[in-house]
């Protein structure tokens, strides 16, 4: 986690320094806009697991933010049941969605864009599913009864919210780091760099992926509830849609994928960015979408390992031999 | 310690290997022989596990192991290394050696702690913090066999490890293959530099059309008229014979 140049320290102290404005400029507005940020922080994470450290490239998040953020809100609405029990299981269905999503792609040994297909094409059909079924509230989506207090995990005070997000991205990515430097982020990352290497190392290469898969899962179903519990209020077209799995792809590409740091500052980066375009030619809707269109070509051809890796190379802290690594 | 059994494997029409067999016995280099497409990686991969056979069976230290995925074969001592070398170039050369060195030992200290020492067996002492990436051909294959030792593997299938060298860095890892039998571990190696089979095997099987057409020490083979008409066509070998008595 420990940044390894200059470049690196500058750019996370911004974006801690901008995290932390946020107590002092009592703007509501900001305040929901970095909630949102954080939320997608939270996916970004979750696709970088998979995306950035395993090399599975999934265009299909939406399908267990979207899972995530559906049972939680089934459990509660339809069930009665406890918020925060509901919370863990969304938590957990995110986990079940990533794992099984993973063992079927896997088992027929899915890789790159035809990965990316069938993710995209699960989360299509449950997005689909969810607006079609009663149980998920059809077309009108469900609400959660709007009841403040720590037992039903819902907060009035926006600096509340936004304090407990912070301190869940910082959990999800002491998690990310830690698994980056454990024998399991060791056989992923040699999963993504060859396969058949990996394999013959003694790696189960099947579970490893689908292990991937289940934890990211679990971080995306965690983002998804995250989302229910701050809004309250969750659509198919919200939670499945496919602007989500965009998302959840773009920040870490931006900011560095299979970095600890590149998904949170891709995200904030790109949420600012997509604001102010926004404000500055009068809120054309999509137009955000537009705008990381073409940040996204512009750091697949220039910053193959987005803002961490141009960071890194600047005022490098260890004298290195001279390589073109 | 490997005994291979009428191993056969066809790609569709194509008969890559039939009815092939051979010994390692324990604590030798055994050199496999024959020249391109005789079929001798594709009888690595059966033996490894990364291919099923058609036939045949392959019984390793008198399990068998026919059929089994290849990280279960690595997992009871018996690991392939690669033609085309590929180091996972995100990773540091130490990082490398310790992803085969996590098979036995989960915890990082410990695994990277082996890694280094079986870099500086090998003399990779000095690049161990160096990007993996950066590293020279010669380089690149004593990582992938200190990659495939860190296992704890005891026998290992070398593909071709001296291709691509020149002739003082075969010299080199020749030493340093019988350094690492002295110290305990069994080797099977496809090889097509004469050089390194002739100084490192006490024997050798040589391929020919997926068939196993001779069996002998490196000396005895270079003699055997099969042999050298697998190499240099049919009827060399009689040429050859004229030549010597003209």
């Amino acid at each position: 986690m420990k940044p390894q140049s200059m470049g690196q320290a500058v750019l996370i102290g911004l974006a801690l320094i901008y995290l932390a404005s946020l107590y002092f400029m009592s703007s509501p507005v900001w305040m929901g806009f970095t909630i949102n940020a954080l939320i997608v922080a939270v996916v970004a994470l979750a696709w970088n697991i998979t995306g950035g450290f395993g090399g599975m490239a999934s265009f299909g998040h939406a399908a267990m933010y979207g899972t995530g953020a559906y049972a939680s809100a089934i459990l509660q609405v339809q069930y009665g049941i406890n918020p925060w029990i509901a919370f863990g299981a969304g938590i957990v269905a995110g986990a079940a969605m990533g794992a099984f999503i993973g063992a079927l792609a896997f088992r027929y040994g899915l890789k790159g864009s035809y990965f990316a297909l069938v993710t995209l094409a699960f989360a299509e059909v449950l997005r689909i599913c969810a607006s079609s079924f009663a149980i998920t509230g059809g077309g009108s989506g469900l609400q959660l009864r709007l009841e403040p207090g720590l037992s039903t995990l819902q907060f009035n005070d926006r600096s509340v919210v936004y304090t407990i997000l912070l301190v869940i991205v910082a959990l999800v990515m002491a998690l990310t780091a830690w698994l980056k430097y454990s024998r399991f982020g060791a056989y992923l990352i040699a999963v993504r760099e060859n396969e058949d290497a990996a394999r013959a190392l003694g790696i189960d290469t099947y579970r490893i992926k689908v292990k991937a898969m289940a934890i990211s899962g679990a971080f995306a179903g965690l983002a998804g509830v995250l989302y229910l519990q701050v809004w309250l209020f969750i659509d198919s077209a919200v939670v499945y849609g496919s602007a989500i799995s965009i998302e959840a792809l773009i920040g870490p590409i931006i900011g560095g994928a299979g970095t600890v740091w590149g998904p949170l500052i891709g995200t904030l980066g790109l949420h600012l960015l997509g604001e102010g375009a926004k404000h500055l030619l009068h809120n054309a809707p999509g137009l955000n979408f537009v705008l990381y269109a073409v940040v996204l070509i512009c750091a697949l051809r220039f910053l193959p390992q987005g803002l961490m890796g141009l960071a890194a190379r600047i005022g490098t802290f260890r004298k290195k031999e001279d390589d073109n690594a | 310690m490997l005994e291979v059994r009428n191993l056969s494997k066809s790609f569709g029409g194509l008969k890559a290997v039939s009815d092939a067999s051979l010994d390692v016995p324990e604590g030798g280099i055994v050199g496999l022989l024959g020249p391109n497409g005789a079929g001798k990686t594709t009888c690595f991969t059966m033996i490894a596990g990364f291919t099923r056979p058609n036939e045949g069976t392959v019984r390793f230290m008198g399990q068998d192991v026919t059929g089994l995925p290849p990280h279960r074969i690595c997992a009871l001592g018996m690991i392939r290394t690669f033609q085309i070398v590929q180091p996972f170039a995100g990773l540091t050369v130490q990082e490398n050696i310790a992803v085969g060195a996590y098979l036995h030992h989960h915890d990082r200290t410990e695994a990277m702690a082996v890694a280094r020492q079986v870099g500086k067996r090998l003399g990779m002492g000095a690049m161990l913090d160096r990007p993996a990436s950066s590293l020279t051909i010669a380089g690149r294959k004593r990582l992938e066999l200190a990659r495939a030792l860190a296992t704890g593997a005891k026998l290992l299938l070398l593909d071709e490890v001296m291709a691509g060298l020149i002739p003082s860095e075969v010299s080199e890892i020749v030493g340093i293959i019988r350094q690492i039998r002295d110290e305990g571990h069994t080797f099977l190696m496809i090889e097509h530099v004469m050089q390194a089979v002739m100084s490192l095997a006490e024997t050798a099987y040589v391929l020919n059309h997926g068939k196993m057409i001779a069996h002998g020490t490196p000396k005895e083979l270079v003699q055997d008229p099969a042999v050298v008409e697998a190499y240099l066509g049919h009827g060399a070998a009689a040429r050859l014979q004229e030549g010597h008595h003209a």
